[in-house]
């Protein structure tokens, strides 16, 4: 009951974390105390993570940043497999996000940067230095249309009457 | 002067009441709408994606009367694994242009001239005139908030005379979302055998269910040589602009519905049909997570509403909460367009559905959650103001 309540909770969150807890508490039919309670919980555990903005910076006139999806081949090491160096291209700040990937390569970063040449050098400098990484393939992002299930420019509008039967 | 060349009936017969309510909300900027008899959610992508590839392949023509075979077929499917009714897909079974066609062809084709069609209200607008176009005469049966809505036996018993031929009903219903259980429906069943009645059973909202399944009355034994059954793709699976719907019944009847269907409208449209084949065959997910949605938000709008001071009766179905204003102090209609006029809200008064409605309002939770949390802020100040106005009003008399 309260596990299934948790997995109802952060679905709802994954869509929206900015639903109020009032309205949460309506929704899911708990106390407003209960939805707060077990959201501190999951932030405790570490279950949630954080809460992150979707922005779309080409509106803004102001995007100065540049991605790169960097395909990374490695060497598994004895007894910590990909785990040890993946927690540390992890830890560079221009690194996005790591994926270990099945297929022709192992790791997935994505890296983002203010120049190419700035992507480029933490590239060659960096990443491709570490101890046990074979090769990279750099691939830069050139326009974005879809993110975390989200449609950039979707045009979505109500198209429905405002009074119907 | 020309004389008028409308017919007389057509100039009697009532336009429907949301009409002038919708004029009038129209005209308003920044309205926040619960006034939506349809879902919000677009139709989803793979169903659009099948008629779109169905254009592509130049399926522009017309179908054969009562709809592609290979609809029909997976219409028959359907109602077996879902509702546990065997019909006949080559002889009982006619895809039309939404519900409303079926409704329509199925009350043209079963009426002669004086006979009574019983309908429970609040209902859906369309059943009173339908059935005066049709030559028939309808009798409604008042349904009260304590029954939660429902059709009850003895009410129904009373309500038939010698002239009735039809007993014409839809559950989950809009605009109440009340069910009838399986239960509930036995005793229906049990009063139309009686009285040798024949059931037409809008079932329009059946996939809409929030606590158990929807049971329907053609399920019952002995029920289905006296059911016409009435569905479509509309509600369920966020269709309501491509118009198909279908219609089940006997062959004797479906014969009879076939003709009026061939002669006016021909077929429902092609691209639409392909698009419901889509839907029935793997659409079942989309459903789910749909009404997964509207399940919260309708705990949403009920406990909300009820928090605000406007009692509600936990509908189970459908996607309408439809809360008592009574203790306002007004009519369901100057509820409705003070809202309107002073909070930007837009939701239907009550009696549009049948005068037992007076003292109602239906609000449709096809809305995104930020709009109905918003909705319920206006109208609880609305409520709190004219509670105020109330009192004070009170003293001075
Ligand atoms: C009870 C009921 N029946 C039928 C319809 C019409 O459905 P369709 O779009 O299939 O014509 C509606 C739509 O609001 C409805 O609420």
């Amino acid at each position: 009951m309260v596990e299934d309540l948790k997995v109802r909770l952060l679905h709802a969150l994954e869509q929206n974390h900015r639903i109020a807890t009032k309205t949460l508490a309506l929704m899911l039919n708990v106390e407003e105390t209960k939805i707060q309670e077990i959201i501190n919980e999951l932030e405790d555990v570490k279950v949630i993570l954080g809460y992150v903005t979707l922005i779309d910076w080409e509106k803004t006139g102001h995007n100065d940043k540049v991605t790169a999806m960097i395909d990374v081949q490695v060497t598994p090491q004895r007894d910590v497999g990909f785990d040890v160096i993946a927690a540390r291209i992890s830890r560079f700040p221009e690194v996005k996000s790591v994926y270990l990937m099945s297929g022709g390569y192992d790791l997935s970063v994505m890296v983002e940067g203010t120049s190419l040449k700035q992507v480029a050098f933490f590239v060659s400098e960096k990443l491709a230095t570490l101890e046990n990484v074979q090769s990279t393939a750099t691939h830069f992002v050139l326009k974005k249309y879809k993110q975390n299930g989200i449609i950039f420019d979707d045009h979505k509008k109500d198209h429905r009457l405002v009074i119907s039967p | 002067m020309s004389r008028s060349f409308v017919k007389k009936s057509m100039v009697t017969l009532p336009a429907s009441g949301i009409r002038k309510f919708f004029d009038m909300a129209n005209t308003i900027r920044g309205v926040i709408s619960l006034g939506v008899g349809e879902p919000d959610f677009v139709t989803p992508w793979h169903i659009r994606e099948a008629s779109v590839y169905a254009l592509e392949k130049g399926y522009t023509n017309y179908t054969s009367n009562c709809g592609l075979e290979e609809l029909r077929r997976e219409i028959s499917n359907y109602l077996l694994r879902r509702y546990q009714v065997e019909y006949d897909y080559t002889g009982e079974i006619i895809v039309t242009v939404g519900a409303s066609e079926a409704i329509d062809i199925a009350l043209r084709s079963v009426l002669d001239p004086g006979d009574e069609v019983i309908i429970p209200e609040p209902c859906f607008v369309s059943y009173k005139p339908c059935t005066v176009m049709a030559g028939g005469v309808f009798k409604t049966i008042p349904t009260r908030e304590e029954d939660y809505f429902k059709l009850k036996p003895e009410d129904l018993e009373k309500a038939i005379t010698p002239n009735s031929k039809v007993l014409l009903m839809s559950y989950p219903n809009n605009p109440t979302g009340t069910i009838m259980t399986g239960r509930e429906l036995e005793q229906i069943a049990r009063i139309a055998k009686e009285h040798d009645l024949l059931v037409i059973t809008d079932e329009i909202y059946s996939e809409l269910t929030y606590t158990g399944n929807h049971v329907s009355i053609a399920s019952i034994p002995g029920m289905k040589e006296r059911t016409i059954l009435i569905n479509g793709f509309s509600k369920s699976y966020a269709m309501t602009g491509w118009r198909i719907g279908y219609v089940a019944a006997p062959e004797e009847i479906a014969v009879a519905m076939l003709k009026i269907h061939q002669y006016t409208i021909m077929c429902a449209p092609v691209m639409g049909q392909m698009a419901a084949v889509e839907a029935l065959k793997n659409g079942m997910e989309a459903v789910n997570k749909m009404t997964e949605q509207y399940d919260q938000r309708r705990n949403l709008i009920v406990n909300g509403l009820r928090r605000i001071g406007l009692p509600c009766f936990e509908p189970k179905g459908a996607f309408y909460a439809f809360p008592s204003i009574k203790e306002t102090g007004l009519s369901s209609r100057e509820f409705c367009e003070n809202l309107l006029y002073e909070e930007k809200v837009a939701v239907v008064p009550g009696d549009a559905f049948g005068r037992c409605g007076e003292g109602y309002i239906r609000c449709s939770y096809a809305a995104s959650v930020e709009q109905i949390s918003e909705a319920l802020d206006r109208m609880e100040r609305f409520v709190r103001q004219n509670a105020a106005c109330l009192k004070t009003s009170g003293m001075a008399t």
